[in-house]
């Protein structure tokens, strides 16, 4: 391959290791040599030491040893490297010579052995010659040693056996056949590995030796070559860092070299191979910025060493391949874990390795047309076949002077390298350099590069005539420079990508290309998009088209021919293509009037459309489909015949469907989802815009024309011609039912109140001008809100009683009949809520009617729909409480004993209210007096008004020890005082509070009279009961008292048997008129000191009003009256 | 001084592009808009420390064999990048940060006019000449 002379030797890209031979070693048919073998070149991981190994045989002729010059006073060097040195010491000349021999120390034959090994040895030597390279034995043995020092016989004989082979006790070593191979081998081979490096430290000296004998005016070949070979050595002997040293100054000392056009290939040539080795180690140093800097100088320094102008070619070649390795280093070291940039990453080196690739093509599509007849004998054959010195003409090896020494030998060795460049495949490496960097710069995040370096891989893809290739990747990135919008760009790819179809003759992608490069987001000028708009018309009537400009003659002739097949051929001449995604030369919008439309109206829509192209459009036949194709039949415009549609450059058109929905359609959308356009001459194309129109870059444009200052500027006078920016696209209606022409009206009185029936009454008219039919009425509850409303809320149609829990929130589809017009219809509907709080209610009235829509006769549904927001509020608090028959409040109840329980009912309604009856239900207690009879029938309270009873009750005694009990139910009849008189009361229950229970073991109560008269006697019983089971002593003292004068027994003590009742007897007599205390009556009970006098005296009045004395009233008095 | 000037909208598309004509026009487009990669990520490297102002130069985006590029970009994300000729050396950081500075200023002059649509491409004398002034005079 003739790009191969520019790759860099394999020699100078691998890592040098010290040579080591093995001699002796029969790997084939000794199974033990074989063991000792593969444990030397097995498992050679990182941690061994870096050698590498060879086995020769033991008369191997090693590369002979040039007689050693004495003097370098006469000596001209030929060059600077010769370029099988490197090859020679990595693979050659061993650093050691190892010769393995089978032998114990108690072998019974040892002097025969011993005497076979010296021979061994020496022949070796003189094989090596005057080489420095050490030599070494291994004895392989059978046995274990013992540890040194032990075995006399073995130190003996070790001592006996260097004699014999001249070698030092450090040379000799011995290896025995045991369990422990693996370990005795790495302990040789560290040893080896001290030896080569001895014996490259030797050699260093050795080259370092001669710098003594040059001079500076014939030998500065030798300089450069000196230090890279100690450099070399240096690499072998693993010394990197005096490496780096050393091809550091070779390098320096290379750009002193008197570079002229015959040795300036030689200089690059060497110039690259130690900046090669220079970065390297840099990298391997982990120095990469070193690495870089370095590259950098080398390409400052070479850059402009063109050398001979006829093979400039070469000089972008050997460029490339700068990059190229630079870049692979790069790469490499990464992989090894350095971490790498986005504005330092080894794709920037493979493109420029590419963009130098591109120079070496143009430069040889310039220099190599010359020369039909490659010329014999060939210049560039060498007797060997190979080169002596690096980077020489093969037709004057070895020469140095500034002038070529043969004139016309030069001019067919050019002629030969131009020729053969020419068969140089020069787009494939190219198109290699580039994937390398779009693959580095897909990893570091430069999508827009990666784009940039595919397009140039598509154009050299082009270049190379694989069309099909090239569009696969235009097309692939064309996309990104459309979102990007970057119209320059996409319009030189769009070019491109246009002759490549062109000259495929694929006609869809053609005509897709046509499209774009017409459109309004091409930046080609009037005159080509004529030119192109022409050939798509051409296309179009399935004609061949005129041929892209730039495209090769010999291509664009058999294009054509591959174009007349495809006239030819008449199947394939139907296309839809998807504009959506492109920005085509017809922009288009479709738009509904309007977001929405009721049923009884005709659906309009417009498309718009309109050409960027410089000439006239014609088309055959516009149609759009809708989400529902039913539509589709009336949305299509057909030419008929011979005249066509067509749109002029510039100018919007617009076309207008109008339609009529279905009625089943109410409430559904109805969407755009192609408008296709169509050309049915010759070749068949629709373009197809996916939804209502717009492509890739329309909603940008419309983004700018909301913005645009300028939109507000234009005047009424402006509003002919549409601004095609601003107008926007609407793909979408809804279909809404028809607006119902009946009222529906509420009249109620709120808020409603807990538990009451309120009545909603709904008065519907109509207003519509033929018969409403089926008119259906759901009330009740909304749906939609709090659960729980839905469980307290009860609607009923049936106002006259109250309705129960089973009665629905929401009453659907009551049938109301049919409705004239202008008739009326009232309608109650009857709401009981049993919590308070808001609820919105619903009143829903739907019908149908017949209605004719431009001629069509349908039938719509409408409906009309009223809320209300209804508040249910509390109509009365009652408010219960106990009380003494002294009216004091109780917080016990003495069993057996009367009390009073008092209800207050106080009025929240707004509206008054009548309270039919009230009545209780007792537990427990019973009632004191025969009948309870409530104190409050149609009684009617306003707003805040107060309504009272009192009930007298008494306890029976219990038998059980409970001391808190339920009371009963107060139950209150009601309605509103507005309400009719067959409205049904309701019943409000109020749960009666619990009680306390006590009893007392003493009832002490007194008969007295309402009040007394002052100077007149007042009788006052006192009964004195006892409630318990045993004999009670009472004793009794009355308290003297101001007001009163008294008669009876004024201390008394006595007994009283269980159950039983005394009563005692005393005459008050009052002495101040006004209220009285009583005299105080003392009572205490000697068997019962818990209970004292107070306890006792709870139930006896305290009080008395006492009248004063009447003004006597004389007969005559009377009688004058 | 320049040899290409560019006016990119925050959405990243040309509002402005101007090269020396001698020269591949293309090219330079392409430089450009391969230089919005550096740029996109150096503005995203930024966001991530919130807090500190950022500086609205950019420094060199990338070096080619042939051309620097410098970028800048605005608080309002409109990025500007000045191509120079790799050979033109004597030019410093400096004189690069004020030819920003002056393009900044004067496309705030643009933007500030009532009759211009932010996100149209720039079509003012003003700002062409200062552009021009800026760039390497051929000829």
């Amino acid at each position: 391959m003739a790009g191969s002379q520019w790759e860099l030797p394999p020699e100078l890209c691998c890592r040098p290791m010290a040579f080591v031979a093995l001699t002796g070693l029969d790997v084939v048919y000794n199974a033990v040599h074989r063991a000792i073998w593969d444990s030397f070149c097995a498992n050679r991981r990182a941690d061994r030491v870096p050698i590498s190994f060879k086995v020769l045989p033991g008369d191997h002729e090693y590369p002979k040893c040039r007689t050693k010059r004495t003097s370098y006073e006469w000596y001209i060097p030929k060059g600077i490297l010769k370029t099988g040195w490197m090859n020679k010491h990595l693979n050659l000349v061993p650093a050691l010579v190892v010769l393995f021999y089978e032998l114990d120390w108690d072998d019974p034959q040892w002097k025969e052995k011993q005497s076979e090994c010296a021979t061994k040895v020496e022949i070796v030597r003189t094989s090596l010659q005057s080489r420095n390279t050490k030599v070494a034995v291994v004895l392989i043995q059978k046995k274990t040693p013992l540890p040194p020092g032990e075995d006399l016989v073995a130190s003996e004989r070790a001592s006996a056996l260097c004699n014999a082979c001249d070698l030092s006790g450090k040379s000799l070593f011995v290896l025995p056949h045991t369990d422990h191979l693996v370990g005795y081998i790495i302990r040789l081979e560290n040893a080896f590995y001290e030896h080569a490096q001895t014996y490259y430290y030797t050699e260093i000296r050795r080259v370092k030796s001669h710098k003594e004998f040059l001079n500076k005016t014939t030998h500065q070949l030798l300089f450069v070559r000196h230090q890279f070979k100690i450099a070399f050595f240096s690499e072998l002997k693993q010394d990197t860092q005096n490496a780096l040293k050393y091809y550091k100054t070779a390098y320096s000392l290379i750009h002193e070299l008197r570079a002229h056009e015959t040795n300036m290939l030689e200089i690059k040539t060497m110039a690259g191979f130690i900046n090669y080795k220079i970065c390297r180690l840099c990298f391997q140093h982990n120095t990469p910025l070193d690495a870089i800097a370095q590259f950098r100088k080398h390409i400052d320094l070479c850059k402009k060493k063109i050398g001979s102008a006829e093979l400039a070619f070469e000089h972008a070649a050997w460029m490339s391949k700068q990059f190229q390795s630079f870049g692979e280093l790069f790469d490499e070291a990464i992989k090894l874990g350095l971490t790498a940039i986005q504005t330092q990453n080894p794709g920037f080196y493979y493109q420029q390795a590419a963009c130098y690739s591109q120079d070496r093509k143009q430069l040889a599509q310039q220099l190599c047309q010359s020369g039909t007849s490659y010329p014999s004998p060939d210049p560039l054959d060498t007797q060997s076949g190979v080169l002596d010195f690096y980077g020489q003409r093969p037709w004057r090896q070895g020469h140095q002077s500034i002038d070529p020494p043969d004139a016309e030998k030069e001019k067919t060795g050019i002629l030969a390298l131009q020729i053969k460049e020419r068969g140089v495949p020069h787009s494939e490496l190219i198109i290699a350099l580039l994937s390398n960097a779009v693959a580095q710069f897909k990893k570091y995040k430069c999508p827009r590069m990666k784009s940039h370096l595919m397009v140039q891989m598509g154009e050299e893809y082009y270049h190379a005539k694989d069309y099909t290739k090239a569009l696969k990747l235009l097309d692939y990135v064309m996309c990104d420079y459309r979102t990007e919008r970057w119209w320059g760009l996409l319009t030189a790819i769009l070019t491109t990508a246009l002759r490549c179809a062109y000259l495929m003759a694929s006609v869809k992608d053609y005509i897709i290309y046509c499209m774009e490069l017409l459109g309004r987001a091409s930046t080609l000028k009037e005159g080509q998009k004529s030119r192109i708009e022409k050939n798509l018309i051409k296309v179009l009537m399935n004609e061949v088209p005129d041929a892209e400009p730039e495209c090769d003659p010999s291509s664009v002739s058999s294009a054509r021919s591959l174009w007349n097949d495809r006239m030819a051929l008449a199947g394939l001449n139907e296309f839809t293509i998807e504009v959506q995604d492109y920005i085509p030369f017809i922009q288009c919008k479709a738009k509904f009037h309007s977001p929405s439309f009721h049923v009884d109206q005709p659906i309009q829509l417009q498309v718009f459309l309109r050409a960027d192209c410089p000439h006239p459009v014609t088309f055959n036949k516009l149609a759009v489909s809708l989400s529902n194709q039913e539509y589709n039949q009336w949305c299509v415009v057909e030419s008929s015949g011979q005249e066509s549609m067509s749109l002029l450059p510039g100018k919007t058109k617009c076309y207008n469907f109008s339609f009529v929905a279905k009625t089943e359609d109410v409430g559904k959308k109805i969407e755009v989802s192609h408008v296709m356009l169509g050309s049915v001459r010759g070749r068949c194309v629709f373009l197809s815009w996916r939804g209502a129109g717009g492509d890739a870059a329309s909603t940008h444009e419309a983004l700018q024309a909301s913005r645009s200052s300028r939109r507000w500027g234009r005047g009424i006078e402006m509003r002919q011609e549409l601004d095609w920016d601003s107008l926007t696209v609407q793909q979408s209606t809804m279909i809404i039912s028809r607006v119902p022409k009946i009222s529906v009206q509420l009249s109620h009185q709120p808020p409603a109140l807990n538990n009451e029936m309120y009545c909603i009454c709904l008065t519907i008219q109509s207003q519509e001008e033929s018969v409403a039919k089926d008119v259906k009425l759901t009330a009740g509850l909304k749906p939609g809100q709090d659960a729980t409303l839905g469980q307290t809320t009860h609607v009923t149609l049936d106002g006259s009683k109250v309705c129960d829990d089973t009665a629905p929130a929401l009453l659907p589809d009551v049938p109301l009949g049919d409705l004239k017009p202008g008739e009326k219809l009232e309608r109650c509907v009857c709401v009981r809520c049993v919590s308070t709080g808001s609820r919105v209610f619903l009143f829903h009235v739907a019908y149908s009617i017949d209605t004719s829509v431009e001629g069509q006769q349908i039938v719509c549904k409408c409906h009309k729909d009223e809320t209300v927001t209804i508040e249910t509020v509390v109509p009365f608090e009652v408010s219960v409480k106990f009380v003494s028959t002294k009216f004091e409040p109780l917080e016990r109840i003495a069993v057996d004993i009367p009390f009073l329980l008092m209800t207050d009912i106080l009025s929240s309604s707004p509206w008054p209210l009548l309270l039919a009856s009230s009545s209780l239900q007792l537990l427990t207690m019973t009632s004191n007096t025969p009948q309870l009879q409530s104190q409050l029938q149609e009684v009617v309270l306003q707003t805040g008004e107060c309504a009272s009873e009192c009930f007298c009750l008494r306890c029976p005694p219990l038998t059980s020890s409970i001391n808190t009990v339920a009371t009963g139910q107060y139950l209150i009849s009601w309605k509103r005082y507005s309400a009719t008189a067959d409205s049904p009361l309701i019943q409000t229950t109020i749960t009666l509070p619990h009680i306390m229970l006590e009893t007392v073991p003493l009832y002490i109560h007194a008969d007295l009279p309402s009040f007394g008269r002052v100077r007149e006697s007042l009788p006052v019983r006192y009964h004195i009961e006892n409630r318990t089971a045993l004999v009670q002593e009472v004793e009794m003292a009355v308290e003297p008292s101001d007001a009163f004068m008294f008669s009876g027994l004024k201390q008394v003590r006595l007994r009283i048997l269980p159950g039983s009742e005394q009563q005692i007897l005393y005459n008050y007599y009052p002495l101040m008129a006004g209220y009285q205390t009583l005299p105080q009556l003392n009572i205490s009970l000697p068997r019962c000191p818990t209970t004292n006098s107070h306890t006792l005296r709870r139930f006896l009045p305290h009080r008395i009003f006492v009248k004063p004395q009447g003004r006597q009233l004389d007969d005559a008095s009377i009688a004058a009256a | 001084m320049a040899v290409c000037i560019a006016v990119i909208a925050k959405q990243n598309y040309p509002l402005y592009i101007r090269s020396v004509p001698t020269q591949n026009e293309l090219k330079f487009h392409y430089t450009v808009h391969t230089s919005l990669d550096v740029v996109e990520e150096k503005i995203s490297a930024v966001g991530k420390s919130l807090g500190d102002q950022r500086e609205l130069y950019l420094g060199l985006l990338y070096p080619t064999e042939d051309y620097k590029v410098y970028g800048y970009v605005t608080n309002s994300k409109v990025k500007f990048v000045i191509v120079v000729d790799s050979s033109n050396t004597s030019l410093r950081d400096n004189e690069i940060r004020s030819m920003f500075r002056k393009l900044h200023n004067s496309f705030t002059d643009v933007m500030c006019n009532p009759f211009h649509n932010p996100g149209d491409p720039i079509q003012s004398k003003t700002f062409d000449g200062i552009v021009s002034g800026m760039m390497v005079q051929t000829g």
